[in-house]
Order: structure tokens, then sequence, then C-alpha cells
């Protein structure tokens, strides 16, 4: 399997990133993960924010997942906390805009309005 | 849910949030009964006998943020839709056995589904260890966290990088349940002869 050949060079690269997370993690990713949202499509919105995570090299973002929190009718909901800004739950996230989520208000700040479900 | 793999992950989710610290998930697929099996075991705090009885009613839930609880309903009636059942094995400290079993050529039963993306989340639960077992006509493909971070030999399972290679991996060891015959694999050792079941 070609995935067990990368897995020895993930080793490395992994014990590599380790040395760097030491004391990260200051933005912090919360993925809706109850029956509603992973119905909603939370599954493959997680896993492309994964992806894209993992594509940028972020080593200081924390990604968690949580139960139903009573909005099933907003699902997918992505909630981002980001040093020195508002908590932002965005809803109706498709794969498509978590990368985009990343790209615009994980790495360069800025909270995508239009998408915006609460801020507190 | 659209794949049964969406319930497998919905099934893991209670798993987590009773508390479970190891959960054990099965697909079997057996052509010659024509029976499609899925199977989520975890350790957590278990169910007392009346919440083993009301858990497919969508109107019980042990949570307080909302007052329905679909996930179990839910998977009930896609089993009986597609000739099957649900069974629910529980005891208060000793974990829950959630077995669902479908008939595998029936017309309303949901395709396996992306089984690569939901062990991928699955597995983000860094506190949680996963063992995942898909048989198929004789055929196994196993994926452990266990093997995995024995591997690894750091605590890494929230790194994208980690997950990303799950997803590919368990991506390609579905993939080998079609090619290889009486074949198994696991991380630590793909390619393993196994006894059939």
């Amino acid at each position: 399997m070609k995935s067990l050949e990368d897995l020895a060079r993930l080793r490395e690269e992994v014990r590599e990133r380790m040395k760097v997370r030491e004391g990260a993690g200051s933005v912090r990713i919360t993925v809706g993960m109850g029956t509603c949202g992973i119905a909603a499509g939370a599954r493959d919105v997680m896993a492309a924010l994964l992806d894209e995570l993992a594509k940028r090299g972020l080593t200081d973002v924390t990604v968690t997942q949580t139960g139903c929190a009573g909005l099933c009718e907003y699902e997918p909901l992505v909630e981002v906390a980001r040093p020195g800004q508002p908590k932002v739950t965005y809803s109706y996230v498709t794969p498509e805009k978590i990368r985009q989520i990343v790209a615009q208000h994980v790495v360069n700040g800025q909270i995508i309005g239009e998408w915006v479900l609460a801020a507190r | 849910m659209q794949e049964l793999a969406l319930h497998i992950l919905d099934l893991f989710r209670n798993a987590v949030e009773a508390g479970a610290r190891k959960v054990y998930i099965a697909v079997r697929e057996d052509t010659a009964s024509d029976r499609v099996e899925i199977e989520v075991r975890d350790d957590g705090r278990g169910m007392t006998p009346d919440q083993v009885r009301s858990a497919c009613d969508p109107f019980f839930t042990t949570r307080t943020t909302r007052r329905v609880g679909m996930g179990l309903a839910l998977l009930e009636a896609a089993a009986r839709q597609a000739g099957g059942d649900l069974r629910i094995e529980s005891a208060p400290g000793r974990g829950t056995r959630v077995v669902a079993s479908f008939q595998m050529s029936h017309l309303d039963r949901a395709p396996l589904g992306d089984m690569a993306a939901t062990l991928e989340v699955a597995v983000a639960n860094a506190e949680v260890d996963v063992e995942y077992e898909h048989w198929r006509d004789g055929r196994v493909f196993r994926f452990s966290t266990r093997e995995l971070e024995e591997f690894l030999g750091v605590d890494a399972r929230g790194d994208p990088g980690v997950l990303a290679w799950v997803n590919r991996y368990v991506a390609e060891g579905e993939k080998t349940l079609e090619l290889c015959p009486a074949k198994g694999s696991g991380v630590a050792g793909a390619g393993k002869e196994v006894d059939s079941r």
C-alpha cells in the first residue's frame, strides 16, 4: 500500500511539527458533530477543514468536535475562536466554504460576515 | 442519512458523549447470506434497561440542550426499511454495543459510503482509541489508532497531516477488500493471511 510507505516519512514530519506545536493552538475551530450536523454534511466539512490545514501546514490551530447545540436547522455549524476577536459561529458551512473560512478568517483574521450566524 | 458510514459516525459520537475511551467499529458484508451488519461497541457509561428501551424513541434523549434524540431512531428506521433490525446491548458502567443489520441487496439499503472520512473524523477525537474492522466475504481490512500511535511514537492524532494519512490509508484499505482475495491488512502488517469468519 502506498500509504504505508508514506507513514515512515510522516513519522519524521510529525515529530518535527510536534516540536513547533509546543504551546501552540492559538486558533480554536469547533465543528458541530451531532446527529443533525452529521446529517447536514458536517463530516465532509471536517474532512475538508483538516485537509486545508494540512495543505497549508498550519500548526497553531486546534480542531475539536461538539454535539448538538439545539440549532439543528443551521447545521453544519462551525465556530472559530481567534485571539483578540469575537467567537464567530458560521452556519450552513460546506466543504468549499470551510476552505475559504480558513484562508480568510483563520489565516488573515477577516471574518466573513455574510456567513455568520452569531458573534460573541 | 445517505450513507451507513454517517450512521457509524453518529454512533461513534454517541460513544464519545458517553465518556468512552475505546470504541470498536465493525462492518461485516456477506454476499452469501445477503447481509450487511454494522457494529459500534464502546466502554462508556452504558445505559439502564429503561434507557435502552427508550433509546430508539426520537423524543427521548439524555441531553439537556434539546428534547429530541434522532440518531438511533433514524438508524432503526433505516435498518427496518432495508429488511434488517437494530439491537442494543448495554448496562451501566459496562458500555454499549449497537448492531444494525440490513439486507445487502435491498433497494432501500443505503450504501456504506465514505468510511475513510468517517474514520478520519473519528480518529480526530484524540482521547478515544478506535479499532476498525471491515469484513467482506472472508476478507478483512483492519485499522487501529493504538498501532498508529505506537508506530508514530508520539501522541499526534490531532495533527491534520496524520488525519489526512488516516483518510488515504483507510480508502486504500477498503479497496484491497475488492482486489486481494483472502488477505487482510493493518498498519503493522498489510497483507497478512487471516482466518475467514
